[in-house]
């Protein structure tokens, strides 16, 4: 199968918590529709809205641009939020600085940077306090029959 | 076992996923915390939540799961109905609590799925 490069892009409101993840939700169904590995699919869906829940949460919302080509995917979330003061301690599982009540929604176990590391190929992350965050994704996408793991 | 299993197991409620309870699934999880489903997750098929928003069912669909189970008796709005039908995910209601509801699926056969190392 061969895809000639694809681009999506996504306005993701940061005033809409029941809209968080729908983005995140299509590109898995592009992924899929392209019949790529479900390995792959699932990879780049759990990373991307794990950086999506995160822009909504923490970033204000902001934009997610989607690059597909015939070997990777790229995701692009980039917010102009409050940006994250330490990264390194950001990386760090359990670390987190949501509310009580964002955690009565379900997220803030401080899991998510963590996750996408695990689940991204690449993993890019350029925050600045008061200018924002911008997370780079990337995904190889693995022919069916090299699957890993 | 199959989705109509867990639907007699608890006594549960089916509020969309008619096409689905014929499916046959192995592994559970329970919990209100989507950044555990989100880390933890690997194959299980079945949610099991008191968590009542959107967020619930995209978090499963995210993890392939096919059926979300809402706990205590909480009755998802039709937004939340909605976002289940469009991503195919069978959804019920038991008004048994969290740890009952997960035992009583253990009991008939459901499982954890793996230790997390
Ligand atoms: N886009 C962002 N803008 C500002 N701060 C962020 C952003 N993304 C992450 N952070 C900061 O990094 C911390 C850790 O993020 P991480 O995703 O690992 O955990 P969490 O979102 O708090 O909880 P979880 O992801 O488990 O629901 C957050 O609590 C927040 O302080
Ligand atoms: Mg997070």
């Amino acid at each position: 199968m061969t895809v000639n490069s694809l681009h999506y892009h996504y306005d993701v409101p940061g005033d809409d918590f029941t809209r968080a993840g729908v983005a995140s939700g299509a590109v898995k169904q592009i992924l899929k529709q392209l019949g790529l590995n479900p390995e792959t699919v699932r990879k780049m869906s759990i990373a991307l809205y794990e950086a999506e829940i995160n822009m909504v949460i923490h970033g204000g919302g902001g934009v997610i641009d989607i690059d597909i080509d015939d070997d990777k995917i790229v995701a692009l979330v980039s917010d102009q939020g409050p940006g994250i003061e330490d990264l390194d301690l950001a990386m760090q599982e359990g670390w987190s600085t949501a509310s009580e009540q964002e955690r009565n929604l379900g997220f803030g176990a401080g899991m998510g940077l963590p996750n996408m590391k695990k689940y991204s190929d690449e993993l890019e992350i350029n925050s600045e306090v008061g200018v924002g965050t911008s997370v780079k994704i990337t995904v190889n996408i693995e022919k069916s029959g090299e699957q890993r793991d | 076992m199959l989705i109509r299993d867990i639907m007699n197991v608890l006594d549960a409620e089916l509020l969309t996923g008619e096409e689905l309870l014929d499916v046959d699934v192995h592994t559970a999880c329970g919990s209100d915390m989507m950044s555990d489903v989100l880390a933890y997750v690997k194959d299980q098929a079945v949610l099991v939540t008191g968590l009542l928003n959107q967020q619930a069912i995209r978090t499963a669909a995210m993890m392939d799961m096919v059926c979300v189970i809402f706990v205590r008796g909480k009755r998802p709005d039709q937004k939340i109905i909605e976002c289940a039908k469009e991503n195919g995910i069978a959804v019920m209601t038991t008004t048994h609590r969290m740890f009952t509801a997960c035992g009583l699926l253990y009991k008939a056969g459901l499982n954890g799925g793996m230790k997390v190392k």
